[in-house]
């Protein structure tokens, strides 16, 4: 075998509703998903998404960019395997990921009680907690609704 | 059909040297659903990137595992050396691959011994651990360390190895070497070994690329993908195959990880013929600005490091991906079908390191 | 199918095999040259300057410039040798004995000996005078200037 050397190492930026789409093609390409992460950085998440070759060793990987309310589509269903990465990036960052196939809650570490997503700054924890407690009002509003 | 129960499987296990908690699904003998639960040494050393500069970080991320230590500073360190554009001097490429095959040998060994323990061979578990301790004491003479090293800085690595000291390496290599082949016949082709691990755990090539394994846990599975052959440090320039089998069962991971012993023996004699004179470290100025993916091969299989900085001396994230992260989704599946007794072996082939894993 | 007896040529001979242990404690262990231990401080070449105070990564070093001392917990110290690396002074230095067990965690101080202490006192007068009259010329200067 020869040696390979500098495989190519790459990030593609697209948008967050081309996601499925692209983490689609990359599995259809023979690609391996090999890791998942995300980053609180000017203000945003960065999502990344890792695919390797396992022949030719070239690195890909997709970059979304997602507020701090945005719901960002798991892709569980398409790659069982993300299923700890996205846990993880849930419960470090707080990232709003729907449709996960094994959903942790946020107890995939176990961390101290009552504190959620450790790895954002102070400030916007805060801002992100206040928004899932609104959320919550207005979902039991909606149910009071619905019950009426 | 039987009736189904569930069955907790650690955290404190005696085949576990650390905590992961699986609740079994059984029906009668038979495992059907295996759902891994960790986080039960989560240390939050990602989060310490807000309270350390990068190159205390060297120091902290080293001490993300006990095993791969050394693993983890140098694909630090290559990746803020990538994002600064550093070029490290060629001896220092040479003392970290040395030491780097070193905590392979040193890693697969203490492996082996566990396996050794899973399936109740404890007097062979004492020999592997025997050999082991050769390695440990060479890391000592020459790092100071026997377990965490902390020779690794941005630019370079800062002890050096006297002609002395390679000559002992050379010298405690051929030992070693003599000792595991007296001890290789009896993992590979004794009859009591061969019944726990034969066809144990099979995972097939098409199964272990979907399920993302790596390391020699993928590699006994036929998937050649090893990262030393993208030559960084100073693999590039040493003569090496990646080492796989088509197996895929229990078997075949000691086979693979047994060889990659013998061969990290011989990358090691390699690079200590070829080791050029010359500086150790470069002084690095200025602080990392952008991003970077660094991909490097553990002895427990593809690690990334990731960083990104904006030129300050506190980067904004690091990320670190251990194998077992991945692998752990291989086990799960693995498990499914799988006899009850068989489990702690299955989980011990994956080579699991929780501590990597949790961070 | 498997061989048979494959252990028992290596168990054989452990039979004969003189112990690979060490008869610990009787028999102390001897470390080797680098062996990390504990960091040692020639605390008269100190110059109080803090670097390795801002370099540890566990924050188990603290210095005092006035008093002259240099305090140490050894149970925080994890013996990486960051601080020797960047001591400029190199007074630093990272010796083999490992820190013993305990039921506390007390901090250990070092200060300086009288003499070097009073020399640094003398010195330090000496600038802070130097830089009195300095200023004292600078405003004499300036007074004289707008005369």
């Amino acid at each position: 075998m020869e040696k390979v050397l500098n495989p190519k190492n790459e990030i593609v930026e697209i948008e967050l509703n081309q996601l499925l789409l692209k983490v689609l093609e990359m599995k259809k390409a023979g690609l391996r998903f090999s890791q998942a992460c995300a980053a609180w950085i000017n203000d945003r998440y960065e999502l990344s998404y890792s695919w390797v070759n396992n022949e030719t060793f070239d690195l890909t990987t997709l970059r979304v960019y997602a507020g701090l309310e945005t719901i960002v589509p798991s892709i569980t269903e398409l790659i069982p395997t993300a299923v700890f990465y996205e846990n993880e990036m849930a419960e470090m960052y707080d990232v709003k990921i729907d449709m996960m196939n094994l959903d942790f809650k946020h107890r995939l570490y176990r961390l101290k009680e009552g504190l959620d997503a450790p790895l954002l700054p102070e400030d916007v924890r805060e801002k992100s907690e206040a928004l899932k407690a609104g959320q919550r009002e207005a979902a039991k509003e909606a149910e009071e609704k619905e019950a009426k | 059909m039987g009736k189904r129960s569930v069955v907790p499987f650690g955290p404190q296990h005696p085949v576990l040297p650390e905590p992961i908690h699986l609740d079994l699904v059984l029906e009668d003998e038979q495992v059907v659903e295996a759902v891994p639960n960790i986080g039960f040494i989560h240390r939050g050393l990602e989060g310490l990137v807000t309270k350390k500069d990068f190159n205390q970080m060297v120091y902290v991320i080293e001490r993300t595992c006990g095993i791969c230590s050394f693993g983890h500073g140098t694909g630090y360190c290559e990746a803020v050396e990538n994002v600064m554009n550093v070029e490290v001097p060629d001896r220092a490429k040479y003392l970290r691959t040395i030491w780097f095959e070193m905590s392979r040998i040193h890693s697969h060994l203490l492996w082996l011994g566990l396996l050794a323990d899973a399936f109740g061979f404890e007097s062979l578990f004492y020999q592997c651990w025997r050999i082991r301790e050769r390695v440990l004491d060479l890391f000592e003479m020459t790092t100071g360390g026997r377990i965490i090293f902390s020779v690794n800085q941005v630019g370079g690595v800062n002890k050096d190895m006297d002609k002395g000291m390679l000559q002992k390496i050379l010298e405690d290599m051929d030992v070693i070497e003599k000792e595991l082949k007296q001890i290789t016949g009896t993992f590979l082709t004794d009859y009591s070994v061969e019944s726990r691990l034969k066809g144990v755990g099979v995972l097939t090539k098409q199964q272990a690329h979907d399920l993302g394994a790596v390391g020699p846990f993928g590699r006994a599975s036929g998937i050649a993908y090893d990262l030393r052959m993208t030559g960084y440090e100073a693999y590039k320039y040493l003569d090496f195959e990646p080492i796989t089998s088509d197996v895929g069962d229990s078997w075949a991971r000691v086979d693979v990880r047994i060889r990659e012993i013998f061969q990290s023996i011989d990358l090691i004699r390699q690079a200590i013929g070829k080791i050029p004179g010359g500086e150790i470290n470069v002084p690095v100025k200025g602080n990392p600005n952008g991003e970077c993916f660094t991909r490097i091969e553990q002895p427990r299989g593809e690690a990334y490091y990731y960083i990104k900085g904006d030129n300050k001396p506190y980067l904004k994230r690091v990320r670190v991906r251990t194998p077992t992260f991945a692998n752990l989704a291989g086990l799960c599946e693995m498990l499914k079908g799988a006899e009850y007794a068989d489990v702690p072996i299955m989980v011990l082939t994956i080579d699991p390191c929780i501590s990597c894993t949790e961070r | 199918m498997g061989k048979f007896m494959t252990f028992a040529s290596v168990a054989m001979k452990n039979l004969v095999h003189k112990p690979v242990t060490k008869m610990y404690p009787d028999k102390a262990i001897e470390y080797p040259e680098r062996s990390r231990g504990h960091v040692e401080i020639t605390i008269d070449d100190c110059i109080s300057c803090g670097m390795c105070v801002r370099s540890c990564p566990t924050g188990t070093l603290s210095v005092d410039r006035d008093a002259g001392t240099w305090t140490i917990n050894r149970f925080d110290c994890v013996q990486c040798g960051f601080c020797v690396q960047k001591c400029p002074k190199k007074c630093l230095r990272i010796v083999p004995g490992y820190q013993h067990p305990g039921d506390a965690k007390p901090e250990e101080t070092f200060t300086k000996s009288p003499e070097v202490l009073k020399a640094e006192a003398e010195r330090r007068a000496a600038q802070i005078a130097a830089a009195k009259a300095k200023a004292a010329e600078a405003a004499k200067a300036k007074a004289e200037e707008k005369n």
